[in-house]
């Protein structure tokens, strides 16, 4: 077992533009409105930094490829930029290549900024895109929220919840995420709906209807991290560390071996068993204080919950109609409003979690401040279930 | 003995309700009123005369490895490549190999009853047995009386002189360049001569000398014919041809006109399965196959019809049916209609041939791998064993998946991704030896699948590339009729 990143990193600043319809912003644009708030909050310049990773994922509809659209973004003096894909985890890995080159010794300062700019392709959802040449042959033509919705028939056949009582939780997954999105000034939606709202909504993908896939959004984030003792040497007090930094990639078991009954996700439950053990938590359900998940559908969420092992399996559905993970519940989720309301910027999105639990532990989130939260944990899911990234995030307060 | 020795067919399970048709195009063309009758056999929008040649071929073998058909033909006017050997593309489909004689038989009407007949002739000379299908979907204009008239269906045979069920006494051809109608090149549609002409010109002139012909040749006599096979879309053309023959009104078979339609070059063939699926040993049939020029066969059915296993042939696709009385989806599938399909259609998709040639067999074949360390059976085959257990490097043997039973294990209709046929259903498909595959799911319709539903998999259009000209061809569930 490796001894993993545990307090040898702090996080120095965040930044978090608006995220939304922003049709009067290009990808650029959005990037220098998180990066200034995040230099602000640091309390660095742009010459300070050491280098620099950018996440996107579908980078063919705004900024193209490579490092150089943040370079250019931001002037930055010839550092090293290196632009990181890997679906939906894209925000998530950008910090964690900015947080190992820390940890590692080879940068003092190094800045992780996510964007993603897709309020620009003449139609809702998620841009419709070639998957290479093999899998154009025999993939189905589906979308995200086909392949996320078989979570639910295959969830209700295992544990023989019935469709409507699951159809019921996943109302409430999304009812609990606009309540707290409604508090938030920078999220996409910030209306209440009820549940009856969600349960009449017209059909996506069964059974997943509007109000059980979360929106597209435009939007971007930004982190500065350091080591503890340089961010205290440059006068920080109040610190915030990385615990646990893990990711679990499919393999093709899920895809092409029938081990898999399609009701969970094999690598969520890999890379929380490897976080929880990188940030020395045992009791996962007694010592998370918060988390944000990768809420891109109601149905997914719910089942994260049993493979993050907050709720014991097949029992998600009813931890979320007691309220188990509403703002006052034992552990809230999606705090922010989720992807859900808050948005969902691909390659801003892990960060976007991140700037959420960093706000609560410092006491800064405002109207949604929880009380003295110490340990957050952030999730991404990308891909599909069938074939998928997870990346589980652990950080809390840095108190050696 | 030469003859066919199994027969198979397939039947797309849409039938369009006459009636709609003619609901939406009387006002236009008040002389279809007649015709309201019945049902047509129709295409889904993802199959077309070689996926349902595939599929008839497939009801032919009944699932048996073919390893001896050392020819395969296919007869069709319809086919998707004008110039890529269609043959070919179904020869990789269903395994053949490719040492085999593959050949597309083109250009009327009879093609299918003379790629029969040429099927035979190769078959008793070489004394290797071979496959013929004969398929076609003919496209037609709307509010004409062909849009009735016609059907989609394919046939297919093996012929040999191993377990003949339908002895080849012989048959006689004549060509006559006589036009009833026809399609130019680079046409989408047909021209038609008039009615009274074909038939008192065509077929009472030019039929009855090819009949007689092949009764004098084979000897056989014509009170003798048990079952008349003869596709013909002019009323009474055929009981007077019988009339004059000498053969019994009885023996008339019924046209599948009423339910399925006329199904093109293939029809006299998907007639000849009918018959044969209602015949007894010692029973003669003739066939006769009309375009510019006639073909006309005789068989004798044999004792070994009886011994034949279980398939769909004409009467099992038959029954499996979906009434269909959406005449504008009909038009959509056949892009009878500028149809405002949003930005989300317009994804590029070319397909890179090289790859495609790499992984043929995969793709056209479903042939996954079998791993020689621990049997693990995966799709698609892959360099690095799947099983969580294994993991050997080069391991796979070639495994054909086509003829595996399987199962739902999740699914979902999507309405958000394009399709011309929405909600596009997906889902989990667990084979039963192993393996599984997120497929699309096709023939259902929105409230028919349930996780566990039994299925099988079907030779289909993946897409269509129209600003190549390209079909791509793939795999996809539909329910099992053979486990309902």
């Amino acid at each position: 077992m490796p001894k993993g990143i545990k307090d040898k990193v702090a996080i120095l600043g965040m930044g978090c533009s608006k995220f939304g319809e922003r049709w009067d912003m290009n990808a650029e644009d959005l990037i220098v409105e998180a990066v200034e708030e995040c230099l602000d909050d640091a309390g660095v310049e742009r010459n300070q930094i050491d280098a620099a990773w950018f996440s996107t994922a579908i980078e063919e509809v705004h900024v193209g490829k490579s490092g150089v659209p943040l370079a250019v973004a931001l002037r930055l003096p010839y550092i090293p930029v290196t632009r990181v894909e890997n679906y939906c985890a894209s925000g998530t890995e950008s910090f964690r290549g900015a947080v190992y080159a820390v940890a590692s010794g080879a940068a003092d300062i190094a800045i992780a900024v996510g964007v993603e700019k897709l309020k620009d392709t003449g139609y809702g959802g998620l841009p419709q895109r070639m998957r290479g040449a093999v899998a154009d042959m025999y993939w189905p033509n589906f979308s995200a929220p086909g392949s996320f919705a078989q979570l639910a028939t295959a969830y209700s056949a295992k544990h023989g919840v019935d469709a409507g009582e699951l159809k019921k939780a996943m109302a409430q997954v999304s009812v609990k995420s606009h309540d707290n999105g409604a508090k938030n000034e920078r999220a996409h939606l910030r209306n209440k709906i009820d549940i009856d709202t969600v349960l009449n909504a017209p059909m996506v993908a069964e059974p997943l209807g509007l109000f059980d896939c979360c929106g597209v959004s435009d939007g971007s984030a930004a982190a500065i991290v350091t080591t503890p003792e340089i961010a205290r040497s440059l006068g920080k007090t109040d610190l915030v560390s990385v615990k646990a930094l893990q990711l679990a990639v499919s393999n093709g078991t899920e895809a092409s071996h029938n081990s898999w009954d399609g009701s969970y996700f094999m690598t969520t439950r890999r890379a929380a068993e490897r976080a929880y053990a990188e940030a020395g938590i045992k009791k996962p359900r007694e010592e998370v204080s918060m988390l944000e998940c990768h809420d891109c559908f109601s149905i997914t969420e719910l089942v994260t919950m049993e493979d993050l092992y907050l709720s014991p399996e097949g029992t998600a559905w009813k931890d979320i109609l007691d309220g188990f993970y509403n703002a006052d519940g034992k552990i809230p989720c999606q705090i922010d409003g989720g992807l859900k309301c808050f948005g969902h910027p691909i390659g801003a999105s892990g960060l976007r979690m991140l700037y959420e639990m960093y706000s609560q532990i410092l006491g800064r989130a405002g109207e949604r401040q929880l009380d003295d939260p110490r340990i957050g944990l952030t999730h991404n899911l990308g891909g599909f279930p069938h074939q998928n990234v997870s990346s589980v995030s652990i950080v809390g307060r840095y108190e050696n | 003995m030469i003859g066919i020795t199994a027969y198979g067919a397939y039947v797309p399970r849409l039938r369009l309700q006459r009636q709609a048709i003619v609901d939406a195009n009387a006002w236009f063309n008040p002389a279809i009123k007649g015709l309201a009758k019945g049902e047509r056999a129709i295409c889904n929008w993802d199959e077309d005369s070689l996926t349902m040649a595939v599929e008839a071929a497939r009801d032919c073998l009944a699932g048996e490895r073919p390893e001896e058909i050392s020819a395969l033909y296919f007869a069709s006017t319809t086919l998707p490549f004008d110039d890529r050997q269609n043959a070919g593309i179904m020869a990789t489909a269903l395994n053949f190999g490719e040492d085999i004689t593959v050949m597309d038989i083109v250009g009327s009407q009879r093609a299918g009853t003379s790629g029969l007949v040429q099927a035979m002739d190769v078959a008793g000379g070489k004394g290797s047995p071979g496959l013929i299908t004969a398929s076609d979907k003919r496209r037609t204009k709307a509010a004409g009386p062909q849009e009735l008239q016609f059907g989609d269906a394919a046939a297919a045979f093996t012929v040999g002189s191993d377990g003949v069920i339908a002895e080849y006494l012989g048959g006689y051809q004549l060509a006559i360049d006589f036009v009833d109608h026809y399609r130019g090149g680079n046409e989408d549609f047909d021209y038609n001569w008039e009615e009274r002409w074909i038939r008192d010109e065509g077929y009472f002139k030019i039929v009855p000398r090819a009949i007689a012909a092949a009764l004098e040749k084979t000897g056989v006599d014509a009170a003798t014919i048990d079952h008349f096979v003869m596709p013909c879309l002019i009323r009474r053309v055929p009981e007077r041809l019988t009339k004059e023959a000498g053969i019994k009104a009885e023996a008339i078979r019924d046209q599948l006109h009423g339910n399925l339609g006329e199904a093109g070059s293939a029809h006299p063939l998907v007639m000849l399965v009918d018959a044969l699926q209602d015949a007894e040993p010692g029973q003669i049939i003739m066939v006769v196959g009309w375009g510019n020029g006639c073909d006309v066969l005789l068989f004798r059915v044999t004792d070994a019809l009886k011994d034949l296993s279980p398939r769909n042939g004409v009467k099992g696709s038959l029954a499996r049916r979906k009434e269909d009385t959406n005449y504008n989806r009909y038009l959509s599938f056949n892009n009878l209609v500028l149809q405002d399909r949003g930005i989300r259609a317009e994804v590029d998709s070319p397909t890179a041939i090289s790859a495609l040639y790499r992984n043929k067999d995969m793709i056209l074949g479903f042939v996954g791998g079998k791993c020689r360390t621990c049997g693990t059976v995966q799709y698609p085959a892959s360099r690095v064993c799947v099983s969580p257990n294994c993991g050997e490097f080069n391991s796979q043997e070639p495994h054909p998946f086509a003829e595996i039973p399987a199962s739902i294990q999740s699914w979902t209709a999507d309405n958000l991704t394009y399709s011309p046929d929405p909600p596009t259903h997906f889902g989990m498909v667990v084979f039963e030896e192993g393996g599984r595959l997120m497929a699309d799911i096709t023939d259902v319709s929105p409230g028919e699948v349930e996780v566990g539903m039994p299925v099988r998999m079907s030779f289909r259009v993946k897409a269509v590339d129209d600003k190549r000209g390209f079909k791509k061809y793939f795999w996809k569930a539909v329910p099992d009729q053979r486990a309902a």
